[in-house]
Formats: C-alpha cells, sequence, structure tokens
C-alpha cells in the first residue's frame, strides 16, 4: 500500500530525511519510531502530498505522491501532529466538512458513524474550543477516517494525552487496523511496541532498523539472556551452569542469582532446568529476560545519554 | 468547482460567527452613517441658504470606497494566514482540493460576505430617495454599486493573495493597506513621469476606474475589465503562492 523508494528531502541546506526506502503491506500497522528531529513527520508529510520531496520516489496505493497528488489524497486519511481543528466550528459542522470535501454520499449519516467509531457521539453539537485534549485527539482520528481511507497516516497520535486517554487511543488505532493500513508515528517504545506490527526505526533521517517488534528483541542482540535464582547462596552454580554447551557468558548477580547468556537461535531454558536440578540445587526461578526495545533504541540512535542501569540496587531516597 | 462552492459555504458561514468581522462592519456601518447624516445635513444647510444641487448617491458611495480601504484588509487578513497558523491548511492541503479550488473558495465566501454588507448599505439610497425630489438618479445608483462590486471584488482577491504569503494576520493586514494604498496613489505619482509611465500609472490606478468612471453613471468595458484582471491576477498569484509553499 505504501512503497517508498530513496526518498530525499532538504530544507535548504538541511537534510531532513536521507534515502528512505521502505514498504507498508495492506493490513499493517507500520509504526515509525525516532526520536524528534529525526524526520518522521516529514516523511508523513510527503507520503500525504503535504510536500514534495527532494529526490526519491512514493507510491501510496499505486498512486505517485507527486504526479498523482490527488488520487492518494482522497485515499489517504492523514491525522497531523498539531490536531487541525476549527475551534469555531461545531463537531458536527466540522466533520460535515471535512466530509464535504471528500464528497461523500450521504454524509451525515457518514459523520455519525465515525462519531459513533470515536466515541463521542455525545458532544456531536458541542464547540470544538470547549473539547479536552484527548477529544481533539480522537476528532482529528474521526476526521481522518470520515472517508474511510485504505491508508491511515497518524502523527503522533497519542501525544499530550493522558494515560487512559492512551490506551483509548490505542485500543482504537488496533480496532481501525484490522482492516486498514496504518502508519503511525511515535517516540514512545511501548506504544510501538504494544501497537504495531512491524516497526521502522529511524534517525536523523535514516533508517537504523525495520523489523517486528519481537524480532527486534531477539534478532537485534541476537542472545537470549535468562535469570535462574535458586535457594540458598547458590554454590557451584555458576560453574554447573557453565559447563552445558551454547553458554557464552554466565555471571553471579548475587547470591542464588546468576544470569546466563546463549549464542544466538537457541532457547536454554529446558537445559538449564534440568541442569540445574540434577545437580542439586533448588530452582526458585527461571526466566529469560528481554532487552528492552529502550535499550535497542538508545543503542541504536545514540540520541540520548544512557539511562541509569537498571540492576536492582534500590536509589530511593 | 464543487470544492470551491463547499469552501466558500464554510468562508461565508464563519463571518457570522466570528467577532472581527461583527467589529470591522460595526464600524464600518458606524462611519458611513455617521458621514452620511453629516452629508446629508450640509446639503439641508445649504438648499435653505442659497441654491445648490441636491446631494447624489455620491455622498454614500464616495466615502465607502475610502472605507472598504481600510476594512478588505481586516475581513481578509485571516484568509489563509489563520489555516496557516492553526495548521488547517494541513488538512486543506491534504484533501483533495486543488491549490486554486482552496483560493477561490476563500475569495468566494468573503467577497459573497461583502456584496451582503453592500447590500445593507442600500438602505441610505432609499432614504435618500425619500428626501430628495424627484428622486435620486437611479442611473448613478446602479453604476456606483457595480463598481463598488468590481472594486470589493479586485480587493477581496487581492486579501486573500496577501494572507497566503504570511502566517501572522496583522502582518497580513498592514502589507495588504499598504499595497492598496500603494494601488490608490499610484496615479498621483506618476504625474511627473513622462507621458506613458503617466498612461500607464493611470491606468494600473485602483481608484481611478472608479472615481472617473463608475461612480459618475458611466460603464466602460475597459474598466470592467480592469477590475475582473486585477481579481484574476491576485487570485492566479494567490495559487502560485500556496504551490511554491509547498515547494519550499
Amino acid at each position: 500500500m505504501i512503497e517508498v523508494e530513496g526518498l530525499s528531502k532538504d530544507y535548504g541546506p538541511r537534510r531532513a530525511i536521507n534515502n528512505l526506502t521502505f514498504k507498508a503491506n495492506a493490513g499493517e500497522i507500520l509504526g515509525f519510531l525516532g526520536p524528534n528531529g529525526a524526520g518522521k513527520t516529514t516523511t508523513m508529510r510527503i507520503l500525504t502530498g503535504f510536500i514534495p520531496p527532494t529526490s526519491g520516489i512514493a507510491h501510496v496505493c499505486g498512486f505517485d505522491v507527486v504526479d498523482q497528488s490527488l488520487e492518494v489524497r482522497k485515499r489517504v486519511g492523514y491525522l497531523p501532529e498539531t490536531v487541525p481543528l476549527y475551534p469555531d466550528m461545531t463537531v458536527f459542522d466540522y466533520l460535515k466538512y471535512m466530509a464535504d470535501l471528500r464528497h461523500i454520499k450521504n454524509a451525515e449519516d457518514r459523520v455519525d458513524d465515525v462519531l459513533e467509531i470515536v466515541h463521542m457521539e455525545e458532544r456531536a453539537n458541542g464547540y470544538i474550543s470547549n473539547l479536552s485534549k484527548g477529544m481533539r485527539q480522537r476528532i482529528g482520528l474521526a476526521q481522518a477516517l470520515v472517508h474511510e481511507p485504505d491508508v491511515l497516516i497518524l502523527d503522533e497520535p497519542t501525544i499530550g494525552l493522558d494515560p487512559a486517554q492512551i490506551r483509548e487511543v490505542r485500543t482504537l488505532i488496533r480496532e481501525i487496523g484490522k482492516h486498514r493500513t496504518v502508519l503511525l508515528s511515535t517516540h514512545i517504545l511501548s506504544e510501538a511496541q504494544q501497537i504495531c506490527d512491524r516497526v521502522l526505526i529511524i534517525n536523523k533521517g535514516e533508517i537504523v532498523v525495520e523489523d517486528t517488534p519481537e524480532r527486534l528483541q531477539a534478532g537485534l542482540t541476537g542472545v537470549q539472556r535468562v535469570a535462574i535464582r535458586v535457594q540458598g547462596d547458590g554454590d557451584g552454580l555458576e560453574e554447573s551452569i557453565r559447563k552445558i554447551g551454547g553458554i557464552s557468558r554466565v555471571s553471579t548477580i548475587q547470591e542464588g542469582h546468576v544470569e546466563a547468556e546463549s549464542a544466538p537461535g537457541k532457547d536454554i531454558r529446558p537445559e538449564i532446568a534440568r541442569k540445574v536440578i540434577s545437580d542439586g540445587f533448588d530452582l526458585l526461578e527461571l526466566k529469560s529476560i528481554d532487552l528492552s526495545l529502550e535499550d535497542i533504541f538508545i543503542q541504536l540512535t545514540r540520541e540520548e545519554p544512557e539511562p541509569p542501569s537498571t540492576d536492582d540496587s534500590d536509589e530511593e531516597s | 468547482m464543487r470544492n470551491v462552492w463547499i469552501i466558500a459555504r464554510r468562508e461565508y458561514k464563519y463571518f457570522f460567527v466570528s467577532p472581527i468581522a461583527y467589529v470591522v462592519i460595526f464600524f464600518f456601518l458606524l462611519i458611513l452613517g455617521l458621514l452620511f447624516y453629516l452629508n446629508l445635513r450640509q446639503a439641508i444647510l445649504q438648499a435653505a441658504y442659497q441654491q445648490s444641487y441636491a446631494p447624489t448617491i455620491q455622498i454614500v458611495i464616495g466615502p465607502m470606497v475610502t472605507l472598504l480601504l481600510f476594512v478588505m484588509p481586516a475581513i481578509t487578513m485571516r484568509s489563509i494566514a489563520e489555516e496557516k497558523h492553526m495548521g488547517t491548511i494541513e488538512l486543506l492541503l491534504t484533501a483533495p482540493v486543488k491549490d486554486w479550488e482552496l483560493i477561490v473558495g476563500k475569495w468566494l465566501g468573503a467577497f459573497l460576505f461583502m456584496l451582503s454588507l453592500l447590500a445593507i448599505t442600500w438602505i441610505y439610497p432609499i432614504v435618500l430617495n425619500f428626501l430628495v425630489k424627484p428622486g435620486i438618479d437611479q442611473g448613478l445608483l446602479i453604476t456606483g454599486y457595480l463598481g463598488l462590486a468590481l472594486m470589493v471584488a479586485g480587493l477581496t482577491a487581492i486579501g486573500v493573495f496577501i494572507s497566503s504569503l504570511f502566517n501572522n494576520q496583522i502582518v497580513a493586514f498592514f502589507a495588504n493597506l499598504i499595497l492598496v494604498l500603494a494601488l490608490i496613489f499610484l496615479s498621483q505619482l506618476s504625474t511627473t513621469a513622462s507621458t506613458l509611465g503617466n498612461q500607464i500609472g493611470t491606468y494600473l490606478d485602483f481608484g481611478n476606474h472608479f472615481f472617473n468612471y463608475f461612480i459618475q453613471g458611466t460603464i466602460d468595458l475597459s474598466d470592467i475589465v480592469y477590475y475582473l484582471s486585477v481579481t484574476s491576477l491576485a487570485l492566479f498569484l494567490g495559487t502560485i503562492s500556496l504551490d511554491i509553499r509547498r515547494w519550499r
């Protein structure tokens, strides 16, 4: 549905995005992940026909975003980062205006439908200026959905919302994404992890990595990390685990708590369990530790300073 | 074409919920009424002491033109600038609407609103018609208002164009005012220049076509063409300006 090849955009001497190439398939929720200023909004603006690229090709629904811009715009629903609303209009009038601009038949019925989708039926006749931020976001989403687009492009759809609203909008996007292609940008990693089928990490205008959230976690580091806890002080535990084949690193975190790392592509947990028990330890806990997307992200982009290490030492005052 | 109408309709409706429009109209009608009263009073005094001509509709249309030069920038300043400021321009330019449809729609909405305002000012000719015997010159009235409508069309188009250049309404207002005043005083500036320059200046002068023709009761095709050309040129430039913004 979305095909981008070698896309670049310059703002004067500054290159906002550089040679982007990616694809979003039909019915897929693609997450666009990156720190602020990475080029997410620029890419989305190009895809929606708001600005043209400096070079490269982008196709949406098989139409070129520059040469067949109107065809693309007919098929794309777009929620910009700053939700574009007219505060002096009522919710209904605003959505009706959007529906009219898209030449929708029975526009009134359709507006009622989208209001139902975003759960805003009760505020239909209220002025937009009186709505809370979360409600505005939902109206922005309704606007993007009013013409039943094949492709939905959402720029930071959960920014500025409170946790309850964030959850609501995420559920909404997942619902919507069942039947459409969704490209959404975010700089919140857990959000990408929760909503997206596939994640594309972008930094300084270039794609750093592209994969599913799960594979990103596993595949990127290529190792599985396992934490083992046994009863007692666990003397000799480290040595006995070290004897298992395929273990690359073992370290004792504290008494009775050991972490082991395996070579890529092998689940070592069953073997560890057998070994630990056969060597006479009382196994309390055995779990695999995921490298969080946060870790991966920071590792990849190196924009922000390293966060404080996440070991067990409490630093509460 | 349909989009033009959809945009124009929203634009027109907007004026009736916008406080700025009401304030501007209030002062427009207030000052116009005041001038009407003063002109009328003077005419009556003159008539009492000496022979004089009955006041014509020019005592309404004359000051109206001057007022419009200031009112039009205030009415049109927000047209595109506000959309840019609020970010709603992103909505319009990513909807399947052509750039020219947006500009023409914006212009049409404001133009229709100004026509409604002009319609309200018809009250003065009606009042005057009662006071003057044997009634006012209907020909002057018709040509005067035709001229006004054409002039407003031009001024609205210029306003929309200027508005499309800026994010800030106030900047758009002053830029528009300066441009309009420059157009009005063009012929004055060019009197010292050569004959050809003088002629060009006189032709391009925005007020000249009105004060020397329409308000005197003359309809000349070249004047109509002049105002229509100004309108189309401004709308064209507005479209170009939207297009350039995309490519920047």
